[in-house]
């Protein structure tokens, strides 16, 4: 496992994602997570300015982008003081000397060098001079210094790919199709990769290299993915099968964004995407586009829910196809826009005036966002409602091996519009609250269907005919009857991984937690431990046998980064009393830590 | 940044909505819902013009739909009979956007008023109108909130006496048609709920433009704000203040058409009396000026006390649409490159595992 840190103008992300890429053609099973500052360009040198890639790769199958690094490449004094503590004893250390000059050691509060003290004694520490170098290797291009020393993450990239015997073809085409209008600049960057991993052969220091052979993972064709791609595929996969165009109406923001920037690439596919001029325009235009028949969509992060609640209750009411993405983020309010919370479950189930139900899809890894999203489309188009997806920060820049799916395989969403009156007493009138008996969904009708013109809004609805109504009894019956079609979804029953059958604790997770969780059951039961884990894809609907799972375990426990909104909506349906364990860090939980709070849990009942 | 040039064909308002050559009366226009504004509201008068008016363009009533926000006017669908919504206060211009751009065989009408479209809906409207989206957007302004009974708008007079404000109201008042053209619409016009000839005429020429239509109508409220525009309605007095605007002619008004409008200043213009200017001074109308400033400037002859409003259509320009270029893009990107699903999901870079 390894942790590329730097400051956020040294190119960390690129270097953790080229890194990444290598692995990946390798055959190694891989998680990632990036983490990065708000700020475009923090000071330079501080510890706010601090961007770090982690990469874990292996050759078993990968559930977290792991908690602690064995390698932690530290570009200057602020990328080592953050990062060092989650460095165990023994781990390697790959410092650039030539950022550790006193006024970069005192920008971030160290009285003396680190290097030359002993305080980090406990690391293998090896230092490289790594812009000296670059800048050496370099001179021949006739590059100017600056820019020259830019090129020192490629050197980071090469020593690392030379460590783990990387392949280096791959980052050498993409360093020049990336440049390829700057050849110069391409050249500098191919001949500082490689200067790194001549480094690295050449230098006694590194005695040991190592060898990560390809992981076992199941047959077939895998890429590399990260969670806003998978989504954006998602999408353009749900269009394609459902036959319905697709209009993603949005407003830029932190961490959904690239969905929109990956979807405007897709126009071929009969994708819009309309940049509107703030939030609730973005999900109107989405709604706008839902009547009209085609699939509307709108992706945004906490804030921008808010923003959108009231036109998400007229979707409620007009009961229209419509796809809400919220990748969540640090809240509240602006929060910690580039760190991952999955604080927004309450926010996503009752955020709304009045009874408004929507149902909530999960996905609980990169690559499980293709899935989820196609599973969020079918809900919407099947029953006529908005439907919220939840992914966040960490599901949406982390990435992982994605088994490609075949095409010929992805479910038919197909939908049939109304096309001839329907009321039910005769008349020949067209009644667009007319509901189908199985999914309580009502007709889509849309305009330019002759003979079916009706009006639709956010007033209450009379039963059947959709008229304006006030009545007492119909309000009631129309709120019931909304509730009645969210509670009648169909779900897949919740699947319980226990591989010896004899657990007495349950743990139970939704979203990115996923990976963690799995890690740290596994841990446990080496240990002797035996633990139940579900993981659940809907939280609303909940799985229709998720109460007979929560009553058979003697404890049941919800990991959760927020204060216990799971745990509190699973109390409050089942009355079963589950113990909540959170953290709200703006980072994913760490498998050591679940591993601990599981181990504790199961030796209280009594394994 | 570069621009791209588009090179769209030039299409009329109407162009790819379906036709019929069934003949159609004003009745086939109204739905089967009862009429609940109050008595003796403006808005009775423009639902009457508008129905009149709807079967002149020979539509399929089916391709018609009417999107409004929220307040008394906006309950204006549920009286048409064709495909209409009524939405959330404000985003009537956002959801229409969204269903012009994926629906070209639709003409969609926009009703809003003066709180919707220019208080909690102002956003919309503005980058609605930059973006030239082919709405025909119809602002119904009473200068009062009717819904919530009796508060000021924003386009209500400075020191206006209302239930929030019994002090008289701070609040210095929008033109919307100044609003519409400092955002740059393409077409702007104004009318007054009782000249259904006028209104008439705004209206098919709204209609026949292609882009954003911003239509103002002086409505009167009975109930909170009547004879707000009284002043307009007697016939001598209206002679004097209400300057009607036809394109090619020159800009008189009056009782004997004594009064023109001639330039002034820096790009301005203003009133004056023809006998003391001569008629070669009086500007000659032209709604197809690209440069707003002279629209503007027009629309800077309307005073908040009614002394002199300004009527007609003030700007139609041709410009490319949102939702033609939008689709567009789309359609050259089918041509340019097949929809193959398969190709995209696998992508660049992918490697097999095979079994043991």
């Amino acid at each position: 496992m390894i942790r590329f840190a730097g400051d956020s103008g040294d190119g960390m992300q690129l270097t953790g994602d080229r890194f990444t890429s290598e692995a990946a053609a390798f055959g190694n099973d891989l998680a990632t997570q990036p983490n990065f500052p708000a700020e475009i360009r923090a000071p330079q040198g501080t510890l706010p300015g601090v961007s770090s890639f982690q990469l874990h790769f292996a050759d078993y199958d990968i559930l977290t982008p792991g908690d602690r690094p064995d390698v932690l490449v530290a570009m200057n004094p602020a990328a080592l003081k953050a990062n060092i503590k989650d460095l165990p004893k023994g781990g390697i250390l790959i410092v650039n000397t030539d950022e550790f000059n006193k006024r970069n050691l005192v920008k971030v509060g160290y009285a003396t060098n680190p290097l030359e003290d002993d305080s980090l004694a406990d690391f293998q520490v090896h230092e490289v001079a790594m812009a000296t170098i670059t800048i050496g290797a370099l001179e021949e291009t006739g590059l100017g210094k600056k820019d020259a020393e830019r090129a020192k993450n490629m050197f980071a990239l090469g020593l690392l790919s030379w460590m783990y015997h990387r392949p280096t073809e791959g980052t050498e085409r993409f360093l020049r199709e990336k440049f390829s209008k700057k050849p110069d600049i391409a050249e500098a960057n191919v001949l500082a990769f490689r200067a790194g991993y001549y480094y690295g052969e050449t230098t006694e220091s590194f005695a040991v290299t190592y060898e990560v052979a390809p992981a076992k993972l199941n047959t077939g064709t895998y890429r590399q993915i990260t969670g806003n791609t998978a989504l954006a595929y998602g999408l353009v996969a749900a269009g394609q099968q459902s036959g319905l165009p697709i209009v993603l109406g949005t407003y830029p923001i932190t961490p959904a964004s690239d969905i929109l920037h990956e979807l405007s690439k897709h126009k071929n596919f009969g994708i819009t995407t309309l940049q509107a001029e703030d939030e609730i325009a973005g999900i109107g235009a989405a709604l706008g586009a839902s009547y009209g028949g085609a699939l509307g969509v709108t992706s945004t992060s906490g804030p921008g829910i808010a923003l959108k609640s009231e036109t998400i209750g007229l979707a409620v009411m007009t009961e229209l196809p419509l796809l809400i993405i919220d990748v969540q983020r640090g809240g509240p309010s602006t929060g910690l826009p580039t760190k991952t919370e999955q604080s927004d479950l309450l926010q996503a189930m009752f955020g709304r005036n009045g009874e408004s139900p929507v149902p909530i899809v999960s996905p609980r890894s990169p690559s499980d966002c293709f899935d989820a999203a196609m599973d969020a489309v079918r809900i919407a188009l099947t029953y006529r409602t908005p439907v919220l997806l939840l992914s966040d920060g960490a599901i949406a820049n982390g990435s992982e091996p994605w088994l490609i799916p075949d095409v010929d395989d992805l479910p038919d969403l197909s939908v049939e519009f109304a096309t001839e009156p329907n009321a039910t007493d005769g008349s020949g009138e067209f009644w667009p609250y007319v509901r189908d008996p199985e999914t309580l969904a009502r007709p889509w009708a849309i305009p330019g269907t002759p003979g079916l013109q009706h009006r639709i809004g956010g007033l209450e609805k009379a039963d059947n005919t959709g008229n304006i109504s006030y009545e007492p009894d119909n309000h009631d019956r129309m709120v019931r009857l909304r509730q009645a079609k969210v509670d009648g979804i169909e779900v897949p029953d919740a699947i319980v991984d226990d591989p010896t059958g004899d657990a007495k604790v349950l743990v139970v997770g939704w979203g990115s937690s996923y990976g963690p969780i799995g890690a740290a059951a596994r841990r446990v039961r080496k240990l002797g431990l035996p633990v139940a884990h579900v993981h659940l894809r809907h939280l609303n609907p909940f799985p229709k046998n998720l109460g007979d799972v929560l009553s058979r375990y003697d404890k049941v426990i919800a990991p959760e980064m927020n204060l216990g909104q799971l745990a509190l909506l699973l109390r409050a349906k089942y009355l079963v009393d589950v113990m909540s364990y959170t953290k709200v860090q703006g980072l994913p939980f760490k498998a050591e830590e679940l591993q601990d709070v599981l181990a504790d849990v199961i030796k209280g009942v009594g394994a | 940044m570069t621009t791209i040039d588009l090179g769209l064909p030039e299409l009329g308002g109407l162009a790819g909505v379906p036709t019929t050559d069934e003949p159609q009366k004003a009745k086939d226009y109204k739905s089967d819902q009862e009429v609940r504004w109050c008595p003796g509201c403006g808005d009775y008068i423009v639902l009457n013009a508008v129905q009149s008016f709807l079967p002149s363009l020979g539509l399929k009533r089916e391709n018609i739909v009417f999107v409004s926000g929220i307040g008394c006017s906006s309950r204006f669908p549920y009286y048409m009979n064709t495909y209409g919504m009524h939405s959330i206060h404000g985003r009537a211009p956002a959801i229409a956007t969204g269903l012009a751009v994926s629906r070209p065989d639709l003409s969609v009408w926009v009703v809003t008023g003066d709180g919707d479209a220019l208080s909690i809906g102002g956003n919309h409207l503005i980058h609605t109108l930059r973006r030239n989206v082919n709405l025909k957007i119809l602002l119904f302004n009473n200068r009062i909130y009717g819904l919530t009974k009796g508060q000021y708008s924003p386009t209500s007079e400075t020191g206006k006496i209302t239930k929030s404000t019994p002090a008289g109201s701070l609040d210095h008042p929008f033109n919307p048609v100044s609003l519409a053209l400092g955002a740059e619409a393409s077409f702007v016009g104004r009318a007054l709920d009782s000249d259904k000839k006028g209104l008439t005429e705004v209206l098919r020429q709204a209609a026949e433009h292609r882009g954003s239509a911003l239509v103002e109508i002086y409505q009167n409220c009975p109930i909170f704000n009547d004879g707000a525009f009284d002043v307009l309605k007697d016939a001598d007095d209206a002679k004097r203040r209400i300057i009607n605007l036809e394109h090619g002619k020159p800009i008189t008004f009056g009782v004997d058409g004594e009064y023109g409008v001639v330039r002034s200043g820096f790009a301005g213009l203003e009133v004056a009396k023809i006998s003391e200017v001569g008629m070669e001074s009086v500007v000659v109308h032209d709604a197809t000026l690209e440069d707003p400033s002279y629209a503007f400037a027009l629309s800077r002859l309307s005073a908040q006390d009614l002394s002199h409003t300004v009527t007609g259509v003030f700007r139609n320009v041709k410009r490319t649409t949102y939702d033609d270029a939008a689709r567009d893009q789309v359609e050259k990107a089918k041509a340019a490159k097949p929809a193959d699903l398969a190709a995209l999901l696998r992508g660049k870079d992918t490697w097999t595992v095979l079994s043991d």
